[in-house]
């Protein structure tokens, strides 16, 4: 069964056009990314499948029901904010069962469900905290508790990680991973962040400018990206694109190489002088200028090497892409 | 804690400068308060000593007792305050929410419209609120006054609350708003808590002219049984003998019920800052 079905879902404020008709579908369990570059519409899309926005067109249906004109409490689903969005004048305990008091449900169920849910979260310690005492990440967590005491059809996460820092954003990924697994739910996640999409996603949407660009596994997409914008958006450090004619073949092409498709070798066919290096231990990122473009190799290990000597890089011919003047992906040279 | 301000130095400083405006801003008060305590001659002899044996009377009080129904003036005055205050801050506040929440045809021309009183002195329209009031049958009532200093409170409330209602969080409204919350809760539990020191400024803003106001007492409520505490100390000023004694003891009086509120009012200021943010 799906989950989620957008059907020719059109935005628009005013003029200025935010969705353009989008088609998505989410299966039960299924954990999806929509991942995209800052205005892309990918928050928009999800406060549309909330029903905070309307849609100006098309249909959003939630377990197979049309959801156009239901309010955002109706759906089934449960949100959880960017700036966690907590009542700061509830505790903990409150924060978590203020929607299923206005639910009307009976006083043991919310007690039962609080209690799960605290104790799936580890936040049992600070049930009777306010959102002011609590930490950025433990303010995080109360926001997932409070979504998932509803137990919803479908959960949706508005870019959650990003007030985190870097150590606890790693954290709490591996714990809404384990989440996932753990509810068997329905989710979708909205990050601008191409490792969190990744790492967690069973399926990819790709957004830019208000369209889809590309719907896959994370595996798909970085394998085998539809066009020139999904190949440089997935990966890191991004993929190398020069004109086909450095490496010697037809000229109003694009080639496309990964940085960690790259090694150095002495008879290789790029030719490239090294201005930055970057020593991360496990890797060495090599940013080198090949005429006007710039290029990065990423080499496994610790390499030394001076900053303004030639390098020549190889690779093999099967790790190239190619891609026409407009970006689209082209099969084989 | 920063050295800068822990240094003591500094403390005493910052200190001596609050208490030194602190006694400045006191003394007229305070003068008032002690020669309303006096006989008249001591009045002018020694204004500012503090009343003694000699010279301490309450015969300013007494004539403020005996003269006209001082405590009905004093609750006329508290009813049109109070009233007033609450409907400008519940109408001020409902229109500055419809105005920084939702997206309709109109709505910066509707803000404009609604902050246009700012610049527009109430009392202009003078003879035309009188005769509205007249044909409405208002006249003499406390309501004439109190619908007055709605209207004349309402434009700084909303274009204040307005202001501040736009920096409360989005995300905080949207999440009441799945949680099923209407929105009269979310406005009333999400919103209003967090504009707390907002609504305290406007309503200190618009107690004190309210308390102070003689003209539209004196024009829509000159009645007997509708004077404020204002029109109704000015019996003792006349054109040519001014009752002093009874002029300080009513004004002694009058401070306080503003005192109170006002206190009340920072009280919520302060309690406003201090309450946990969404982040």
């Amino acid at each position: 069964m799906t989950a989620l079905t957008l059907t020719n879902v059109n935005k628009s404020f005013g003029s200025v056009e935010v969705l353009n008709d989008i088609n998505i579908e989410v299966d039960e369990g299924e954990f999806v990314v929509f991942v995209g570059p800052s205005g892309c519409g990918k928050s928009t899309l999800l406060r549309v499948i909330a029903g905070l926005e309307d849609v100006s067109s098309g249909e959003v249906r939630i377990g197979g029901e049309l959801m156009n004109l239901i309010p955002p409490s109706k759906r089934g689903i449960a949100m959880v904010f960017q700036s966690y969005a907590l009542y700061p004048h509830l505790n903990v305990r409150k924060n978590m069962s203020l929607a299923l008091k206005q639910e009307g449900q009976s006083k043991q169920v919310i007690e039962e469900r609080v209690a799960k849910a605290s104790k799936m979260l580890n936040l049992e310690p600070y049930i009777d905290r306010y959102p002011s005492e609590l930490s950025g990440g433990q303010r995080q967590r109360v926001a997932i508790g409070r979504a998932i005491v509803r137990e919803p059809k479908l959960f949706l996460f508005d870019e959650p990680l990003s007030n985190l820092d870097a150590a606890l954003r790693m954290n709490t990924r591996l714990e809404i991973a384990n989440l996932h697994q753990q509810l068997d739910a329905s989710m979708i996640y909205v990050t601008h962040d191409q490792t969190e999409a990744m790492t967690l996603a069973d399926k990819i949407v790709v957004l830019r400018d208000g369209h889809v660009e590309q719907v896959g596994t994370p595996m798909e997409l970085y394998n085998n990206p539809a066009n020139q914008f999904v190949a440089g958006f997935l990966g890191a450090p991004s993929m190398n694109f020069f004109p086909a004619s450095l490496i010697g073949e037809s000229t109003d092409v694009t080639t496309g190489i990964r940085p960690e498709d790259l090694f150095l070798s002495d008879d290789g066919p790029v030719a490239a002088d090294v201005t930055h290096i970057e020593h991360l231990g496990g890797d060495t990122n090599i940013i080198a200028r090949m005429q006007d473009h710039q290029i990065t190799a990423r080499l496994f290990g610790q390499h030394q090497l001076d900053v303004g000597r030639t390098v020549r890089f190889g690779f093999s011919l099967d790790r190239v892409f190619r891609f026409d003047p407009q970006g689209k992906r082209l099969d084989n040279a | 804690m920063n050295k800068a301000r822990s240094n003591p130095l500094n403390t005493a400083a910052m200190h001596g400068a609050l208490i030194l405006y602190t006694l400045i801003a006191l003394f007229p008060v305070f003068v008032i308060i002690i020669n309303s305590f006096k006989t008249r001659r001591a009045i002018f002899r020694e204004p500012l000593a503090l009343p003694d044996a000699e010279s301490f009377s309450l015969i300013g009080y007494q004539t403020v007792m005996k003269q006209g129904d001082f405590f009905l003036y004093f609750q006329n005055s508290l009813i049109v305050t109070v009233v007033s205050l609450t409907f400008i801050l519940l109408f001020g506040a409902m229109a500055a929410f419809a105005l920084s929440e939702y997206r309709f045809k109109g709505n910066l021309l509707m803000g404009l419209y609604l902050a246009l009183g700012i610049m527009i002195p109430i009392r202009i329209g003078t003879v035309a609120i009188l005769d509205l009031m007249v044909a409405t049958g208002l006249v003499n009532t406390l309501w004439a006054l109190i619908f007055v200093y709605t209207a004349q409170g309402l434009p700084l409330a909303v274009f204040i609350l307005s202001e501040f209602m736009r920096q409360v969080s989005d995300d905080l409204k949207d999440a009441g708003r799945i949680d099923g919350l209407s929105e009269y809760t979310i406005f009333f539990r999400l919103v209003l808590p967090l504009v707390r020191p907002a609504m305290a400024t406007v309503a200190v803003f618009n107690m004190i002219p309210i308390w102070n106001d003689l003209w539209f007492p004196l024009i829509l409520a000159p009645a007997e049984e509708t004077k404020t505490l204002t029109l109704g100390s000015q019996v003792f000023i006349g054109q040519f003998v001014t009752d002093w004694n009874a002029v300080l003891s009513a004004l002694s009086m009058a401070i306080l019920p503003v005192l109170v509120l006002y206190v009340i009012f920072s009280r919520q200021l302060i309690r406003g800052i201090t309450s946990g943010a969404v982040k």
